[in-house]
């Protein structure tokens, strides 16, 4: 042995003693909350929206809880379901958590979920809505803040059906979610459908070829899904092709209020359904979104949204236990009341223990100050359950 | 027909592109013996300083010239501070270096422009259609990014081909060290090609901005395109990038544009629809074994010594 | 047999063994499912080792056999619903070894008509084809993976979570490192070796180079596709995301990063790979800026790994 392999020893040494420090954990007294979501990679805004609207609410309550004091603890999945269950398996078993919130992705929810149920915690999806867990898979303690991923392309559907547009070109990426939304969008649509496309996932950056088939197709209108960053980047591409103004566009999900300041200029005036806006006018959302942004100075997005409302109701559910946290059947049934003020106004769950809920039509508008938002225009459905809800076999 | 015609016109556009990318990894691969997994870092680089000037400027073309200067300034630092001391490892150790630099620039980059993505518009002047030929439409900025690949290909052949450096560097290529015993400088001659492949790379990603978003991540997206394009290629060989990124830009667009059509005749529409897009992912790593199986050295061989 | 080296090992494996009862008496539950995923994944490194280490070759596609593992499992469970002879461990590890070693073996030996370069990167594309098949299969999930429906049985004993599965991994793990310290040892790893070293000279002496790079290939796979077995059954999923390619990195990382080419170096490297992850990402989400630099440093300065540091030069 040399002195670089006492160095290197040495590191080891600190290593060892940092992870041994870090499985100490958060373990204090209270009310312990997990939030596992994206904070690196290409998704990062998401999961740093969701988190900073968590704080926001956490402020609002003045960081506690039916009187007992809140720890929280952050967690990257990377957007790796293996990644996620490994951050759940470490809420759960260090820092033995209550609740675990976030899980922006379906792949990451359905590899993690289980652990946290089977640990004796409660999971609140604040954004993943798969049609598993709504339907055969859901279980009594899982909860979501968020949608079941069919509900809001099926409000587009019939957003084109009262506007008798037929003829249309269906575009969205090949993976569980873009499948689920197109068979959304299809459960309510009644026109005819010119094609069905799927690209690849998720690393098709160029959509070029499709862009030249929905042209050559001349379809009356094009339905796609993109999310995120790649609904930006099929809009630019879109405009640069010249197709914007000529053929009708609608989405779902690809412009939110993370990508809207990127890409207003291409949108403005386009329509999208969903079942918040920063524009819904009820004094929980007038509070969230005027505190949201003056804290951070930007418009919170529809993914902060549903964090802020799964914080409000995890404290509505420690309230309403009086703080006993230990029997699960109380717990449970404090959460399915939905005793919150929720920033989309009226509330509740259905057996699924997923939201049913108003969607809306909204507008891209250019507003006051130059800037891009989406103005409410009209209530498509009101309090709307999941289709995948009547296969759930639980008794509410 | 004409929409086979644009569809071979986005084919070798992507293509382009790809060729951008893949030429200064192959020069770096095929002079140096150097797997460089961070040369997607560059590109990503790219188009965050052509977002970041651009703004600065007012202007996408000084924009893009300052972003091009800074890209190849960070590859010259690169080249000094870490990349110089790895030349003469196994390639398996280049891989893990580079690894690390991948992530250092992915977070790097998050700290300082922040997590959410960002977008360019493509000059004023661009942002039209043009009409080919009769009802052949392409977005002229797409046209642009063909013609400034086209004439970066020429200038770098021209470079190659031409030029005292290009003679230098294509005896280094062939053998090193007869090179170096005849007095080329290898030191600065592995710095210049360094750079110029930081720079080539950087230009991929200026060019690329206004079509994508600008994010984290964006480099390992084109990053094994650009590996298979080089080995398609031939290691080292310039020439056989330029014709292997045509090559799979064609194989990418069409597939995608035709692929599930095709299997729509043979196949029910439910397992067309859940087999070709997979298909059509697979479909370059599938003809790059087919090639190699074929031509194990690639289509233009050449005597470097990263084959060996 | 270094000696530092293998004290190290022996202190690690010591440790592993101390965990279980450690994280009972200490409530640190966690502790064991860290330590049983530093098993794992150090089975699979040993694996990746006997190609990338023992045969020099560039192999960047292992992550694609443990996931056939693992999907082997994930398969076989939903297919029997838990129940019969496909539920059975004494079916699934063969199944998944068989199958792992056969398309291991087929990888192998059309890859190896490649050198240097073009290898890595055939190995890797055939690694690619394997990920968008499992994304392909939307009966298991496509895309999104799935839940294991029953954990692997092996009569009564049930290989799902908890300190049976645990230490079944440290077995598996200990008969692994068994197998490749033999093998460096014998003729078969001499060959490897040597070839490694100056292919020409080992087939002038008439030695068919190929076959044993081929069966190395195929063990290689074989013990990756174990470990893909435990690691289904440990995470209780299955998934395409597990097998790109930036998991083969991952994995061929921690070979380098332990030492390659030696016995001890994938267990050292895999230790070393998940605490730094763990140690680092405790601190702060922008982990990631330190540890890239750390392992160009290490590649700089301990070009042997962490087995290279312990003792230089010497046989390892």
């Amino acid at each position: 042995m040399n002195i670089r392999a006492l160095a290197g020893l040495a590191v080891l040494a600190v290593i060892l003693a940092a992870v041994i420090f870090n499985l100490t954990g958060n373990k204090g007294d209270g009310v312990r909350i997990g939030m596992v979501t994206t904070l690196t990679g290409g998704a990062a805004a998401i999961g740093n929206d969701m988190r900073d609207a968590f704080e926001l609410a956490l402020d609002h309550m003045g960081r506690s809880m039916g009187g007992q004091p809140v720890t929280v603890t952050y967690e990257d999945d990377a957007q790796n379901p293996d990644m996620g269950l490994q951050k759940t398996e470490r809420l759960m078993q260090r820092d033995k958590v209550q609740f675990v919130t976030g899980y922006i992705w379906s792949n990451v929810l359905l590899a993690s979920y289980r652990a946290a149920t089977e640990a004796g915690a409660f999971v609140i999806s604040a954004n993943a809505g798969p049609s598993e867990l709504a339907g055969a898979q859901c279980t009594p303690n899982f909860f979501s803040t968020s949608w079941q991923n069919d509900q809001t392309p099926m409000a587009m559907g019939e957003v084109m059906n009262r506007r008798n547009v037929s003829n249309v070109y269906v575009l969205a990426p090949n993976y569980a979610a873009g499948r689920n939304m197109v068979s959304g969008f299809k459960r309510t649509f009644k026109g005819s459908i010119a094609a069905e496309e799927y690209t690849q996932w998720p690393d098709q950056i160029d959509f070029a070829a499709e862009l030249a088939k929905i042209r050559a197709a001349n379809p009356s209108a094009v339905w796609f899904f993109f999310p995120g960053n790649y609904g930006t980047q099929f809009f630019k591409q879109y405009a640069q092709a010249g197709l914007l103004g000529q053929i009708p566009l609608y989405s779902s999900f690809s412009i939110d209020d993370l990508n809207l300041p990127q890409i207003g200029d291409l949108v403005a005036g386009a329509q999208l359904t969903q079942h918040w806006g920063a524009a819904l006018d009820n004094p929980a959302n007038r509070k969230f979104v005027d505190d949201f942004r003056k804290k951070y100075g930007r418009t919170p997005s529809f993914y902060a949204a549903q964090a802020y409302d799964s914080a409000m109701l995890i404290k509505s559910a420690v309230e309403g236990t009086r703080g006993d946290l230990t029997n699960h059947d109380t717990v449970r049934a404090a959460l399915e009341k939905a005793n919150f003020e929720s920033v989309r106004g009226t509330f509740r769950f259905g057996r699924n223990h997923f939201p049913v809920q108003d969607f809306y039509l909204f507008e891209v508008v250019r507003g006051a100050n130059n800037a891009y938002a989406l103005k409410l225009n009209e209530r498509i459905y009101t309090a709307h359950t999941d289709p995948y809800a009547a296969n759930c076999a639980m008794a509410h | 027909m004409i929409l086979f015609v644009e569809q071979l016109l986005n084919g070798l556009q992507f293509g382009v592109l790809l060729f951008l990318l893949s030429a200064g990894l192959t020069l770096i691969f095929g002079v140096m013996g150097m797997v460089n997994l961070a040369h997607g870092s560059l590109y990503m680089l790219g188009a965050y300083f052509a977002v970041m000037f651009t703004e600065l400027t007012g202007s996408f073309v000084l924009g893009a010239g300052a972003a091009l200067i800074a890209t190849t300034a960070v590859g010259v630092i690169l080249e000094v501070i870490a990349i110089r001391g790895l030349y003469d490892r196994p390639h398996l150790e280049q891989v893990l270096a580079t690894f690390g630099l991948i992530l250092f620039f992915n977070e790097g980059a998050r700290l300082v422009w922040g997590p959410a993505g960002l977008s360019l518009a493509p000059p004023e002047f661009l942002s039209g259609q043009v009409t080919l030929l009769p009802g052949i439409v392409y977005p002229a900025y797409r046209l642009a990014v063909l013609v400034a690949g086209i004439a970066s290909a020429a200038a770098l052949y021209l470079l190659v081909a031409r030029t005292r450096a290009g003679m230098l560097l294509r005896a280094a290529a062939a053998n090193r060290r007869m090179a170096e015993a005849l007095g080329v400088n290898s030191r600065l001659l592995f710095l210049g090609v360094f750079a110029l492949g930081a720079a080539l790379s950087g230009l991929a990603g200026i060019l690329a901005a206004p079509l994508l978003t600008v994010r984290v991540g964006m480099g390992e997206e084109v990053l094994l395109l650009a590996f298979v394009v080089v080995v398609i290629g031939g290691i080292g060989s310039v020439r056989g990038a330029l014709v292997a990124a045509l090559i799979v830009g064609l194989i990418d667009t069409l597939g995608r544009a035709y692929l599930p059509g095709l299997l729509r005749t043979v196949f029910t529409g439910q397992i067309a629809d859940a087999v070709g897009p997979a298909l059509a992912s697979m479909l370059i790593y599938v003809s790059m074994v087919v090639i190699l199986v074929v031509r194990p050295r690639g289509l233009f061989p050449t005597q470097s010594r990263a084959d060996g | 047999m270094n000696r530092a080296a293998a004290l190290l090992a022996a202190a690690l494996l010591a440790a592993m063994i101390a965990a279980a009862p450690a994280a009972i008496v200490l409530d640190q539950p966690y502790l064991l499912f860290l330590f049983q995923q530093i098993a794992i994944l150090a089975i699979a490194a040993v694996g990746l080792n006997l190609v990338l280490g023992y045969a020099g070759l560039p192999a960047f596609g292992h992550a694609a056999f443990v996931g056939i593992g693992a999907y082997t499992v994930g398969i076989a469970a939903a297919e029997s619903g838990g129940t019969g002879l496909l539920a059975s461990g004494w079916v699934q590890v063969p199944l998944a070894a068989v199958l792992a070693a056969t398309i291991g073996a087929l990888i192998g030996s059309v890859s190896l008509r490649t050198r240097g370069v073009a290898f890595l990167m055939i190995t890797l594309a055939f690694g690619q084809m394997l990920y968008y098949g499992a994304v392909s299969l939307e009966r298991y999930g496509g895309d999104d993976g799935m839940n294991l429906v029953a954990p692997t049985q092996f009569g009564t004993f049930a290989l799902s979570r908890g300190l049976g599965a645990y230490v079944a991994a440290l077995i598996v793990l200990l008969v692994a490192l068994y197998v490749s310290f033999r093998l460096s040892r014998s003729p078969f790893g001499a060959v490897l070796r040597g070839a490694a070293a100056n292919e020409r000279r080992m087939l002038a002496v008439g030695v068919s180079v190929f076959r044993y790079r081929v069966t190395a290939f195929a063990l290689s796979g074989a013990l990756c596709g174990i470990a893909g077995v435990l690691a289904a059954n440990h995470s209780g999923f299955v998934s395409p995301a597990s097998m790109g390619w930036t998991r083969s990195v991952e994995l061929a990382v921690m070979v380098l990063l332990g030492g390659a080419g030696t016995t001890f170096g994938p267990l050292f490297g895999a230790a070393a790979f998940v605490l730094l992850e763990e140690a680092l990402s405790g601190v702060s989400e922008h982990w990631r800026i330190v540890f890239g630099p750390l392992l160009l440093l290490i590649v700089i300065a301990a070009p042997g790994g962490i087995a290279g540091l312990l003792g230089r030069g010497r046989n390892g």
